[in-house]
């Protein structure tokens, strides 16, 4: 049993111009303990998704179709028909989410440990001391001195020690599920290192399923167990981690990968994706990915491609020309694309 | 050229000085030979037009209330190499044609505003090369774009170098960026506001010899599975990185260096030095090391 399911969803932002339809149609499955990598340049709906699935999605937003159905202890419950009680039960207790401006996400004139209080209260614990010796459980979890960190501001903590407080603070009701929106972006490089194996020891031993919401490849690379690449609002492809990355089946999955550089191992034929994303509110006809696309036929053109299945039986893209994309870079060897293209 | 680093580390500031924004505290700043700070009038202007700065953030950097043509005549009438406005609108059109932003006429007029993020970085670039300069200094030119077009803007800055023989000194906090723009050029990594290793691209990447550079490039996660999960940890000895206030005594990387080694490491200041294979590093260890090789093998 999974415990997420999303069939079907579509949200529509509401504005002058009309509707922007920022995520159409996406249905996944997250299982227990299951890492889940959502990739995808900006506009391309992911954040949206992201905020939908706790249902926070500012004013002006339109959840046009679909479900949101989340499983515990073999209790299946709609998302999107849950009263407020169940709401904020749901959000932080079962589905902590770590936003992408995480290092603003604190209120800049309280302390840590008002924070951890007031996270606390929020969900009804009303025992100080309770929250005391969680919240030193907690900081010891992601590795921090809580006795120097409790007491101190949100301004006196590097970018890297508030990330960790956040994560702290995320996992202080246990959630099932933790949600993570470019969780890495803004922090240097040993300190990116240093939150990533923090979260791999995490999913160990406390079992939480995550589900990474980024544009940077290499902490799928690093965590991801599935992904799911998404265009234009659609989830254009889906498969495991080595698949995405050694035979991805669509021409934009491809196209993404190709143009990240890497520092070991040959550089490869490494190459920008041309022209830019749609616009969501006036979408081309047939395959929205289809201007940029290398490989697009008429046909393309023509009726938007459902995901198929390619590969394996958990491998599906959203392409009609996925085979002769499978010729261009070959199926077996775990090279990456941006090799094997050279 | 690139120079890369950790946020601190002073490759902005350095990337300031290079253009003359600054004034160093201490040392020179030399073009063609003659100290920056030193020269007047016309030797000076000479060098401000030389060396242009193309900033990280274009959401920040261009007047948002001024068209591309007005951002871009406007250098061009004060140095004086347009008159008129139709010499002024040929020679914008040809700098839009050399940035990739084709055909010119859909670009004149607009507002930044009205542009994505990776054409407003392409008119920041255009705006650096109206005064055809020798240097570009680029910090973090790519940072904010999106990946999927980062690569065609580090192509367009290699092809003016390429073209119009401009060098270009990249600073970026990314390694695999920085590799693939120096390939066939040099990084420099800095360290608390030193270089502490200086050498061609491809042998820092595969066998960088300062324990920094080695520490960072053992640290960065890569798109790809194998690679990534599969990479050996340089364990330093803290995380904490000192104060700019209150540098360590010695090497400034001794606190958290794997190699550091009392009464060497944490006393005497190391210099950046020549080792065998065109490279300069500013650590006792490695110098030791890699000097010592090639003799011990002939001995």
């Amino acid at each position: 049993m999974p415990v997420l399911s999303v069939r079907g969803l579509s949200i529509d932002y509401l504005t002058r111009r009309g509707a922007v339809h920022a995520v159409r149609d996406v249905s996944f499955e997250l299982e227990k303990s299951e890492t889940l990598a959502i990739i995808g340049e900006s506009g391309s709906g992911k954040t949206t998704l992201a905020v939908g699935l706790i249902r926070l999605s500012p004013r002006g937003t339109r959840v046009a179709t679909g479900e949101i159905l989340y499983t515990k202890d073999g209790m299946t419950s709609d998302i999107r028909k849950l009263d407020d009680d169940d709401l904020r039960e749901y959000r932080w207790a079962e589905c902590a989410m770590v936003f992408q401006a995480a290092l603003n996400s604190f209120n800049p004139v309280i302390t840590i440990w008002e924070q951890f209080l007031d996270t606390a209260r929020a969900h009804g614990i009303k025992d100080k001391h309770r929250v005391r010796e969680r919240s030193a459980e907690l900081l010891d979890l992601v590795h921090l001195d809580a006795r120097r960190v409790l007491p101190a501001f949100p301004h006196e903590l590097s970018g890297g020690m508030k990330q960790r407080v956040l994560i702290a603070l995320a996992l202080m009701l246990e959630p099932q599920m933790l949600i993570l929106d470019e969780p890495t972006t803004a922090l240097d490089i040993l300190t990116q290192r240093s939150i990533i194996d923090l979260l791999r020891q995490l999913r160990q031993r406390l079992g939480f399923s995550m589900i990474f919401i980024s544009h940077d490849l290499s902490i799928a690379a690093e965590l991801a167990d599935r992904m799911i690449t998404m265009y234009a609002g659609r989830v254009v492809e889906r498969a495991r981690v080595e698949d995405m990355f050694y035979r991805p089946r669509h021409p934009y999955s491809l196209g993404l990968l190709r143009a990240v550089p890497r520092v070991s191992g040959a550089l490869g034929s490494v190459a920008s994706i041309p022209g830019s994303p749609p616009d969501l509110i006036r979408l081309p006809k047939g395959c929205s990915y289809a201007p940029r696309c290398p490989y697009a036929i008429d046909a393309c053109r023509e009726a938007e491609p459902p995901l198929l299945k390619v590969d394996t039986p958990e491998h599906e893209a959203a392409c009609i020309r996925w085979q002769h994309v499978a010729e261009v870079i070959g199926s077996k060897a775990p090279l990456p694309v941006a090799e094997k293209l050279a | 050229m690139c120079l890369v680093g950790e946020s601190g580390c002073g490759k902005t500031t350095t990337g300031r000085l290079l253009a003359g924004l600054i004034r160093p505290t201490s040392g020179r700043l030399l073009y063609e030979g003659k100290d920056v700070w030193q020269t007047k009038g016309a030797d000076l202007a000479r060098f401000r037009r030389a060396v242009q700065l193309v900033h990280q953030d274009p959401y920040a950097s261009l007047n948002p209330t001024r068209t591309v043509f007005q951002t871009l005549s406007a250098p061009l009438y004060r140095h004086k190499k347009a008159r008129g406005g139709r010499q002024a609108l040929a020679a914008v059109s040809e700098l839009l044609e050399r940035v990739d932003l084709t055909p010119p006429d859909n670009f004149v007029s607009k507002y930044p505003h009205q542009l994505s993020g990776g054409q407003r970085q392409r008119v920041s670039i255009a705006r650096a090369l109206t005064v055809d300069p020798k240097v570009i200094v680029a910090d973090e030119a790519v940072s904010m774009v999106d990946v999927s077009i980062r690569i065609s803007l580090l192509n367009l800055l290699l092809a003016l170098g390429r073209e119009f023989g401009v060098t270009i000194v990249l600073i970026t906090h990314d390694l695999a960026v920085a590799r693939y723009f120096a390939r066939h050029g040099r990084i420099g990594v800095m360290y608390l506001g030193r270089v502490v290793e200086l050498a061609e691209t491809e042998s820092l990447v595969s066998d960088p010899a300062h324990p920094y550079s080695a520490a960072l490039i053992a640290a960065i996660p890569e798109a790809d599975p194998e690679i990534t999960r599969g990479k050996k940890r340089v364990e330093l000895r803290s995380a904490e990185i000192p104060s700019l206030l209150d540098l360590p005594p010695g090497c400034t990387f001794h606190p958290r260096c794997p190699l550091s080694e009392a009464g060497l490491c944490d006393v005497k200041i190391p210099e950046l030095l020549a080792i065998p294979g065109h490279r300069e590093v500013a650590c006792h260890v490695a110098v030791r090391e890699r000097t010592a090789e090639p003799a011990a093998a002939t001995a």
